[in-house]
């Protein structure tokens, strides 16, 4: 990727985080931010934006840098552009060990993706043994449609779940499962942040194997990479880092099956760069699309994973289609 | 190089054995082909190299030691493989996939270092695939791309070179260079052994044959040795002679029809 496409993405994440912090129910101007971030700006200000909208803005680009990353890693490891955390049931197994553990008072910023991470892994086991046991994960119809059905499965167990606990929670639960980054706090955006950057350094480390992955199976076991053992660590940080953004952010669909296409478009050819690009494009996603959350019909909010699906089916049925 | 030591092959659940007590060698310097009808068991004794089917009986030896003993790392900086299929989901430059062969000699999380792009550049000169680096992998012709395959497995640096069909769906032209280039590397010491289903070009460049038929080698030698009319009639199941190349003096099968013509 040449720098100019560098460039572009992190200009983009720059704008949009400006944007994220400046317009909201309350709009501020570029010159009110900038003083509010420098401490010194007017109280209300300096509320505004470094106790509600920074720490919003901050998670916001972990969960989109994770989102994007784990994208991309499960694309190349499946040799399959269609691949997502949201669409294989990843997601949704992690929301199930999240919920599981909320309802069981295991809660903290930092023991919640633990517990959602275990969903997660569950959930990619069962889905790669439905696709196997019809065409191989190869197959992305195959692979979204055990998807599919593994977070059909995921859903009915949260809604059993749920019917145990006090409405209150329910409808915090249900809000949550929508995809909100609505309860940003600095702790929270300590810990994701913190997962999301183990996540992506491993997959920086492994970036070469995962590339021979992305050639198939017979390939890899040529050029000397071990495909069973690899593909299963893949899996697990790809697992990881889906996981930490269900815990942070709840079901944020879509994302990582755009970015790591936007990232390949603006010249990605390694793997590396891939997951790099995408952890920035996917930043930028969520960041603007939780802006298009709060002012679309402010002062409600809509849910962020619905403005994140409104994007990402239009582009999915046009991969399907080019795929056909 | 490579040597198949009474080497059994059963897929599993299968209750014939796809190999049955193969005893092959491949020597450096030399290009050993396998040939047979589809079904034969060709493939399999490729996927035995990749690790795929373990050896029910027997051993298979590359470069002095047992293949189960060695890692894939251990293997890939040994011998050198071009499957039969490769077709990368997402395009890269040439120049990058290419580099992909030095996997095994770098440590697993390190880029390319200078070395290795050297190595990768001449394995592409060796290749004549120099003038597509900077190229996508998918804008490639199939002739091309399977030059760029067999120069990236050349980057790999092995004694041998193991390729499974290596010049299908290719033109005349195409599958002569891929052939040539299989000779100029044997006559460097490299081990070549090939899978192919072109008799002729393979009774014109390898130095032994092997025949396989229903999983046995019924024939083992030069190609004067195995490429004899009534054999491979037999195993073909089909009528057929065998004459000599008229440019060369290599035998030439020539297949015959079974119904006269219209």
């Amino acid at each position: 990727m040449r720098a100019r496409a560098w460039l572009l993405l992190f200009a983009a994440l720059v704008v949009a985080a400006l944007a994220a912090i400046a317009f909201g129910s309350v709009s501020l101007s570029l010159a009110a931010v900038v003083d509010a971030l420098m401490g010194r700006g007017a109280p209300d200000a300096e509320m505004i934006v470094r106790v509600l909208r920074l720490p919003r803005v901050a998670l916001g680009i972990a969960v989109g840098a994770g989102l994007g990353m784990s994208g991309a890693a499960l694309q190349a490891n499946l040799r399959n552009a269609l691949a997502e955390p949201y669409l294989l049931g990843v997601s949704g197994g992690a929301a199930v060990g999240a919920v599981l553990a909320t309802s069981l008072s295991v809660t903290g910023p930092g023991l919640v993706p633990l517990a959602a991470f275990a969903g997660a892994v569950v959930a990619v086991m069962a889905v790669l043994a439905v696709a196997q046991a019809a065409r191989g994960p190869g197959d992305a119809r195959v692979l979204v449609m055990a998807g599919v059905v593994v977070g059909a499965f995921a859903n009915a167990a949260i809604m059993i779940v749920m019917s145990n606990v006090p409405d209150q929670t329910v409808r915090s639960a249900l809000w949550w499962m929508m995809g909100s980054l609505g309860d940003a706090s600095w702790a929270g955006v300590r810990w994701t942040a913190g997962y999301v950057a183990l996540g992506g350094t491993l997959l920086m480390v492994y970036g070469r194997e995962i590339e021979i992955l992305a050639l198939g199976d017979e390939p890899a076991l040529a050029l000397g990479v071990d495909t069973v053992s690899a593909t299963r660590r893949i899996f697990l940080i790809s697992s990881l880092l889906a996981a930490v953004t269900v815990a942070a952010a709840g079901l944020v669909g879509f994302v990582g099956l755009v970015v790591p296409a936007i990232a390949r478009s603006l010249g990605a050819r390694t793997v590396r760069g891939t997951i790099l690009a995408s952890a920035i494009t996917g930043a930028t996603l969520v960041v603007a699309a939780d802006l298009a959350a709060r002012v679309a019909r402010a002062p409600a909010e809509l849910p962020l994973g619905a403005v994140t699906a409104l994007v990402g089916v239009p582009f999915f049925l046009l991969r399907l289609r080019r795929m056909s | 190089m490579i040597c198949f030591e009474g080497v059994t092959l059963r897929y599993p659940g299968q209750r014939t054995p796809a190999i049955r007590s193969l005893s092959l060698t491949a020597e450096a310097g030399a290009v050993t082909a396998i040939v047979g009808p589809n079904g034969s068991g060709k493939s399999t004794l490729v996927r035995a190299l990749l690790g795929r089917v373990t050896p029910e009986q027997g051993t298979v030896v590359i470069d002095g030691a047992s293949l189960a003993e060695l890692s894939r790392r251990d293997v890939a900086r040994r011998m050198a493989v071009v499957t039969q299929r490769e077709e990368p989901v997402f395009p890269m430059l040439v120049r990058d996939f290419i580099a992909l062969g030095r996997f095994a000699h770098g440590s697993l999380w390190a880029g390319p270092t200078a070395g290795d792009v050297a190595v990768a550049e001449s394995s592409a000169a060796r290749a004549g695939v120099t003038p597509f680096m900077d190229r996508r992998t998918d804008t490639l012709s199939g002739g091309e791309w399977q030059r760029v395959r067999i120069a990236r497995a050349l980057a790999q640096q092995g004694k041998a070179l193991v390729l499974d069909e290596p010049t299908t769906f290719l033109d005349i032209a195409h599958e002569m260079s891929v052939f040539e280039l299989l000779d100029e590397l044997a006559h460097d010491g490299i081990a070549v052994l090939l899978v192919s289903h072109q008799l002729n070009l393979v009774a014109r460049f390898a130095d032994r044959i092997a025949l396989l038929h229903a999983g046995e080698a019924v024939a083992i030698g030069s190609p004067s040795d195995v490429m004899r009319g009534d054999v491979l009639e037999r195993v073909y199941e089909w009528p057929l002679v065998v004459s000599r190349d008229p440019a060369v003096g290599a035998p030439m099968l020539v297949p015959l029809r079974r119904r006269s013509p219209r």
